[in-house]
């Protein structure tokens, strides 16, 4: 029986479950793993971003002691088939993407040949020994230039350097928005390319078991059970005969919600070589050879009233997709267009994206997806109408949200939100900013001759990903509970948590619904041979819709219980009362049944109803109605020194609501690491190539992500506005800082510098940037 | 030619023949077994492989193994002492210091390091602590509260004898 000192267990701020193994040093993640015979696998890189391949000799790195095998595009491409892209869109323009280059490379970082030797070291040395003679060919490593005419083309052979066109429009005629305005506002807007850099690389084991002709893959990633949909088509292995583990996972971000290369050709390498073989990412290959994100460029133009009423909002986005296309690459760009209006009432939207490869790594889901880069534009362009109509920002934002008695809220994009009260989070915020203190001290600082600046952003995003129809492989999820013979719990999901604590969240559900105590429940992911099936984690979709999931199998497992307790008492069903783990029927018996006796007396199976079988174990598939759509308002203040550029934030609120909340640890946890990838967005992170497709951010010594002393003290506060598309009312909270911070940070400093009369920089707002464009105005 | 190394690792002498060029963090994960330490860049920026070596916070990346000989290591398998948390490990785990755990041992040492310098750190203190270390999950907030919650609970305890080298015969 459950105690009732720690229910519900559901809303309380618990420590995790998974920890204990994860600070003692006992998880297991891909690089950890020790198979007998096992071999080590490098790749050679391209160090050109566009180059034909004349020739390839590997006789001195098959020469090595220890080296087992030397491999190119020519040997194994065919056994590999293509690296699958699952987004389809209307004449998309793809190349194929071998496992290997074939006789170009089209990156730097594009592999092209594999090192295969009984040591990780020897293997690395073959790589080095391997000689590759290169002919350079022109590189095109801008999306602007890429779509000019005469530009060099990324892949010859498809006669052009764009991918697709995608157009969205909706509500209103949108040329009627623009021609009743009184003013048009404009603005260009470069939302940099970004790595996303998980603290753990990519890694890859495969093992394969001719008797049994089955593979075993164990993969850093965030998709095991994508991977054996889309695996067998590559490598011939059947989808039955084929197990995917995700063991413990060192961070995604999107950057493992991919299919990859190395998936096929390291399980391809098991299968030739008859003997396991290992692959682990070096950060270098991270850096060059894993997705990145972001990297798109729009012209806005807005339609609006004297008054400040929206009428209209157009865009042209260029979106560089690198040089392939990755599993989502195509779709990411196509994300913004759907949430392009944020959270207001915008009548009329038309929007172009135009996707265009480039020399460079793919780009594709990078937290937030396609959503920062709606966010971060609609959030500018608010305080540029502001600012331009001299109207109060926080006014313009309230005149346009919908009322909460609004919802389901259809867009211009073509959406229904689900739930929200923007303005009842942006009241909130404003309460725990102080914000009349905030406007007297930022005016104090100005009157000193200091450069100090608000930035407020009020967003919304789309999460819970999603309804099948909207998704290119189902958005579903499944879920499996069973109660074993001693009355302990098994939960199995099909999401693959790397960090987001559903180990502990899911079991404070279950504990509670089925009235067990926690301790008694374990939940069990990222083994295909354990979850049989799933869609995964991404989108933040875990809880929202795995959750659910696992919420209709107790529904059904507590409605077989009930028929046994009614047997059991001899009455019928209608007479037995469920309470937090015990089985009543008052009026009939006095009676009471615990989960003990009666899991007992489902597997013993001595005295069930005829009808009923064996065992108390159930699954489900939940299919989602709808996307939910959790919202806030982040307010950020910063300090900008004139003399060096620096920006320091010296006070940061965020107001997030994702609906109830089932562990608020961990949704802080969430929100907090959200806010520090936009913080890294806005202050230094930047993927650099320079004109010749050479990667310059290749390792952290480069690319730099927030280290401890750039986050400020936070204060979080929440709303919560219940989504009505699952039972649990959760909305989802692993992207909203990544969504909602960016812009408020970028705001913050644009309003620092507004009395420069500077209006706009492209992001990150590094020292030099931002003392040069100080200098400017000097 | 193989080197001779010892090595007392989590107060546990360890004797082993090694490639002169074999890292520290591999001499650790693959030949003594301690895979609780990870590599996360190669290039010492990360710290996920922040071990102590003779009581400093070292990154096992770029050291060699065979500049170990003679040394104490702890790593985070030795943090834990009969079957009780260190007090690190308790502050990481009360405070949601970690999501995906992967730079995790490596913050933990850093800021086992980093107490046995400083008993109560103030906020600018633990950061400039953790500098060399990165985490893409938390945004560290979290572990600055874990760092504080270890400080308050006797954090500042080393383990016994940590910080002495190898005795030679």
């Amino acid at each position: 029986m459950a105690d009732a000192n720690t229910t519900p267990y559901v809303g309380r701020a618990m420590k995790r479950i998974e920890d204990p193994r994860l600070i003692t040093g006992a998880g297991t993640y891909t690089d950890d793993l020790r198979l007998s015979g096992m071999v080590h696998a490098a790749i050679l890189r391209s160090p050109h971003a566009h180059a034909r391949i004349k020739k390839i000799d590997t006789a001195a790195a098959r020469a090595i002691p220890g080296v087992v095998a030397v491999l190119t595009g020519a040997d194994v491409n065919a056994s590999c088939g293509f690296v699958p892209c699952a987004a389809s869109m209307p004449d998309l323009k793809a190349p194929k993407h071998t496992v290997l280059a074939g006789d170009r490379v089209y990156f730097v970082g594009h592999a092209v040949a594999v090192a295969i030797a009984s040591d990780p070291y020897v293997a690395r040395d073959a790589i080095d020994a391997i000689d590759v003679d290169y002919d350079p060919l022109p590189v095109v490593a801008n999306a602007e230039d890429a779509v000019k005419s005469g530009s060099p083309l990324t892949h010859p052979d498809l006669g052009t350097n764009v991918a697709y066109t995608h157009n969205v429009s909706g509500g209103g005629n949108i040329d009627e928005a623009f021609r009743k305005a009184d003013r048009i506002v404009k603005h260009r807007l470069y939302h940099q390319r970004l790595t996303p850099m998980p603290i753990e690389p990519r890694g890859v084991v495969a093992s394969y078991h001719a008797g049994e002709g089955a593979l075993t893959l164990w993969t850093s990633t965030q998709i095991p059970h994508l991977i054996r949909t889309l695996l067998p088509g590559m490598i011939g292995v059947p989808e039955n005969k084929m197990r995917i583990v995700a063991p413990e996972v060192g961070g995604g971000f999107g950057a493992k919600l991919n299919v990859y290369a190395e998936e096929a050709l390291i399980s391809h390498l098991a299968m030739r070589l008859h003997t396991p073989v290992k692959w682990i990412e070096s950060r270098r290959d991270n850096a060059s050879a894993t997705i990145h994100g972001r990297d798109q460029i729009g012209e806005y133009e807005v339609a609006v009233k004297n008054d400040g009423t929206i009428l209209g909002l157009k865009s042209k986005t260029i979106a560089d997709l690198g040089s392939y296309l990755q599993l989502l690459t195509p779709a990411v760009p196509t994300l913004t267009g759907l949430v392009l209006t944020g959270c207001y009432k915008i009548p009329a939207v038309k929007m172009e994206i135009v996707g265009v490869y480039t020399h460079k790594m793919a780009t594709d889901a990078y937290r937030g997806a396609g959503r920062p880069e709606a966010t971060y534009l609609i959030e500018r362009l608010m305080d540029v109408i502001a600012q331009e109509l001299k109207i109060d920002r926080l006014e313009l934002r309230l005149k346009h949200f919908p009322a909460p008695g609004d919802f389901p809220f259809p867009t211009s994009c073509g959406l229904v939100y689900d739930s929200g009260n923007y303005a009842a989070a942006l009241t909130k915020a404003k309460q725990l900013a102080n914000w009349d203190q905030l406007l007297k001290d930022r005016a104090a600082a100005r009157a000193a001759g200091k450069l100090s600046g608000i930035g407020v952003s009020t967003y919304v995003e789309i999460c819970a990903m999603g309804p099948s129809k909207a998704m290119p492989a189902g958005g579903w999820e499944w879920g499996c509970v069973r109660m074993e013979i001693s009355a302990k719990v098994t939960v199995i999901t099909g999401v693959s948590p790397h960090g987001q604590g559903q180990e502990t969240t899911f079991a404070q559900i279950v504990a509670d619904r089925i009235g067990v105590p926690i301790e008694d429940v374990v939940v069990m992911h990222g083994d295909t041979a354990v979850a049989h099936y799933g869609r995964d984690t991404y989108g933040s979709r875990g809880t929202a819709v795995g959750g659910t999931a696992i919420v209709m199998c107790i529904d059904k497992i507590l409605t077989k219980a009930k028929i046994l307790a009614a047997h059991l008492f001899e009455t019928t069903v209608d007479h037995v009362v469920f309470e937090k783990g015990t089985f009543t029927s008052p009026g009939v018996t006095n009676r009471v049944i615990t989960w003990p006796e009666l899991a007992g007396e489902f597997y013993v199976a001595k005295n069930l109803p005829a009808d009923l079988e064996p065992g108390l174990e159930a699954s489900s598939f939940f299919e989602p109605q709808n996307f939910t759509f959790p919202f806030g308002t982040h307010i950020a203040v910063v300090d900008v020194d004139r003399d060096t550029g620096q920006v320091t934030i010296t006070k940061y609120v965020a107001v997030d609501d994702c609906g109830p909340q089932i562990n608020p640890l961990i949704v802080e946890g969430q929100v907090q690491g959200g806010i520090a990838h936009s913080i890294g967005q806005v202050l230094f992170e930047q993927t650099i190539y320079d004109e010749d497709g050479q990667l310059v951010t290749g390792e952290f010594m480069d690319y730099a992500i927030p280290r401890a002393h750039d986050i400020p003290d936070y204060i979080l506060g929440s709303t919560v506005t219940p989504s009505p598309v699952n039972p649990l009312g959760v909305k989802g909270v692993g992207e909203a800082g990544t969504i909602g911070a960016t812009p408020a940070i970028a705001n913050a400093v644009m309003d620092a510098l507004e009395p420069l009369g500077i209006t706009h920089m492209n992001l990150p707002l590094t020292p030099e940037k931002v003392w040069q464009a100080i200098k400017s105005k000097n | 030619m193989p080197v001779h190394v010892h090595v007392n690792v989590n107060q546990s002498d360890q004797h082993h023949d090694v490639e002169p060029r074999l890292l520290l963090v591999h001499y650790l994960r693959d030949v003594c077994g301690l895979t609780g330490t990870h590599v996360g860049c190669e290039t010492s920026l990360c710290g996920s492989c922040t071990v102590l070596v003779d009581g400093k916070a070292v990154k096992s990346c770029t050291m060699f193994a065979v500049q170990a000989d003679g040394s104490a290591v702890t790593t985070v398998e030795g943090l834990a002492k009969d079957g009780q948390l260190h007090p690190v490990q308790q502050g990481f785990w009360e405070c949601h210091g970690l999501q995906c755990g992967f730079c995790t041992p490596g913050m933990m040492m850093a800021s086992v390091a980093l107490l046995a310098q400083t008993a109560k750190p103030s906020r600018e203190q633990i950061t400039e602590g953790l500098r060399g270390n990165l985490c893409r999950c938390t945004g560290y907030s979290h572990i600055i509260d874990a760092v504080n919650h270890a400080a308050a609970h006797g954090g500042v305890r080393l383990q016994p004898d940590s910080a002495q080298g190898v005795a030679r015969g």
